[in-house]
């Protein structure tokens, strides 16, 4: 049997802090006065999301979702809850833009503080098949909104 | 079992590594790999033999309708067709259920009749028939399972009670690795007057096969998924059916005579090959189907209940890891959960030690609702995996749970 020590890409995919949100997540549930809710889901893997926020003039003021996935797509959406709390709508397209770039590889986004804990899925990006699952929530979110 | 180390050397693509790691392939029953001899097949037709099927005057064409019918016989001859002009070649097993819903069922089945599906069917045993029941008004029944994985017999046999048109279902679950009892169900939905289905895709590549002695009227099969090319696959009908059966794609090839404004139709099986064939899938199917018949399917079939016997013991060895579908009556088809890693998290961390797995639904989602998971993990082996493939499995599994927090590293 194989028993060397895991893949360092491995290791830096699948950190305490993704494997937390993953185990524990923040924000998950509905929200009585929602503004906007979309569902999405990836017909692939089968990754699922309800996004909802509540929408005060320009402000999210909270964001909540419910779904089944993997550790990638449901950490992401975690984080993305907590992020988006009290941004307003171009502040969170414009994270949305940050996050994509990141996951394509983008340097310069993996550093940027903006992304909060959500850069602990820099890692991703060194997965191809595994980026739709980071980006499945944030996908969900331009969609509540441009909805 | 069979010597798979030896049997693996025919595989040029076994050969090479994936990241950093001899390949372990276990996505058998999504596709196979090639033997040299299916590969030197297909190059030799092109080097040798290439031209138009069933219209050329010279001596290549002849020769590459020969090698075109000559496969066709050789499918008939593995699966003991009726005869091998019941043998419709098709993309797979896809489009030959497609066939029989769009051509026999759009002819047979009207407002108010029943269709019988089964809460194991991949979806293209599955989503065909809903097309077809709703352009007619008719119902669609889906049979349901039992807890470990088989057709529930009583729920199959309340779904006859309606006196369904067709009956459709799967030998082999694609998803759990279930035999179904084929010859049984196809006399209970003969008893009442119905046409039956099989869906072959999972079943031909690794049991003997007998459609005479299962009795259905209809077997479809892919072509991919027993060492043959992508793209090649058939339809095994009874004669007398075909050839009632209106047609399906229109084009060249599947007429007689053709007028302004009508034509009348070749005779079976042409009539359901319209356009030009994919010849090379077929000559290559039958290079497939001559490497099988040499290692010999009930070898093929023993060996692969062997390995899915040792997965299924090692796998439970290792805590948290739950194997859905019955313990016997089963192909090398293992469908599993490990703990709260999501399958999408296991097949990644097995792929960067060179192990192929499948992860999702397995085109079966009534299924995996039945399950209440929204995905599994599956491991489906072949004749070229060995117990040395199951070892590396494990190994990967254990890695997955330290990473994930299960067990010490």
């Amino acid at each position: 049997m194989d028993t060397s020590p895991p893949d360092p890409q491995l290791s830096a995919l699948y950190q305490d802090l993704i494997l937390d949100h993953y185990r524990r997540p923040r924000n998950k549930g509905t929200l009585d006065d929602a503004t906007h809710a979309v569902s999405l889901n990836n017909p692939l893997c089968g990754d699922e999301i309800d996004l909802q926020l509540r929408v005060d003039g320009d402000v999210i003021k909270e964001a909540r979702f419910i779904g089944r996935g993997c550790s990638i797509s449901q950490a992401a959406a975690s984080m993305m809850t907590q992020l988006l709390k009290d941004r307003s709508i171009p502040q969170a397209l414009a994270l949305a833009d940050r996050m994509s770039a990141m996951m394509h590889g983008d340097e310069a986004a993996a550093r940027d503080k903006a992304l909060g804990e959500l850069r602990a899925l820099a890692g991703v990006s060194k997965f191809p098949v595994r980026v739709k699952c980071a980006l499945l929530p944030w996908n969900a979110l331009t969609d509540a909104i441009k909805a | 079992m069979l010597d798979a180390a030896r049997l693996r050397a025919d595989f040029p693509l076994l050969r090479q590594r994936e990241n950093g790691h001899p390949l372990v392939y276990l996505d058998n029953a999504a596709t196979t790999q090639k033997p040299q001899a299916v590969l030197d097949a297909i190059t030799e037709y092109y080097r040798t033999t290439n031209a138009n099927v069933h219209r050329g005057a010279y001596d290549l064409a002849i020769r590459a309708t020969e090698a075109y019918e000559a496969a066709r016989a050789k499918l008939a001859g593995f699966v003991n067709a009726w005869a091998p002009e019941g043998v419709v070649f098709t993309r797979g097993t896809t489009e030959a259920i497609n066939l029989v819903a769009g051509a026999y069922g759009r002819a047979h089945v009207r407002a108010g009749d029943s269709v019988v599906v089964t809460a194991m069917d991949h979806h293209s045993n599955l989503v065909p028939w809903q097309i077809l029941c709703q352009e007619k008004g008719a119902t669609l029944r889906m049979v349901e399972i039992t807890e470990d994985g088989r057709i529930d017999l009583s729920d199959y046999g309340r779904a006859l009670e309606r006196r369904p048109k067709i009956v459709a279902f799967p030998y082999v679950s694609n998803a759990l690795g279930t035999v179904n009892p084929a010859a049984q169900l196809a006399r209970l939905a003969h008893a009442v007057g119905a046409v039956v289905v099989v869906d072959g895709a999972q079943s031909t590549p690794h049991l003997r096969v007998d459609v005479q002695a299962l009795d259905c009227d209809f077997y479809a099969l892919s072509g991919h998924k027993m060492l043959g090319p992508m793209g090649s696959g058939a339809l095994v009908a009874k004669p007398e059916l075909l050839d009632a059966m209106p047609p399906y794609h229109g084009g060249g090839e599947m007429i007689s005579r053709v007028w302004d404004d009508h034509s009348t139709y070749n005779t079976i099986p042409h009539k359901f090959e319209a356009g030009t064939p994919n010849v090379e899938g077929a000559v290559g199917l039958a290079a497939a189907i001559a490497y099988l018949e040499g290692v010999g399917p009930e070898r093929i079939a023993e060996h692969e209940q062997a390995l899915a016997a040792a997965a299924i013991e090692r796998l439970a060895q290792i805590e948290g890891v739950t194997v859905y579908g019955p313990r016997d009556h089963r192909a090398g088809v293992v469908s599993f959960t490990y703990g709260d890693i999501h399958p999408h998290d296991i097949a990644t961390i097995l792929d960067q030690d060179g192990i192929c797995i499948r992860a999702g639904h397995h085109c079966a989602q009534p299924l995996m609702r039945r399950l209440n998971v929204p995905a599994t993990a599956r491991a489906s082996f072949y004749l070229y995996n060995g117990l040395d493939d199951v070892d590396v499995l494990a190994g990967g599994l254990v890695k997955a749970g330290a990473l994930f927090g299960y067990v010490p590293a």
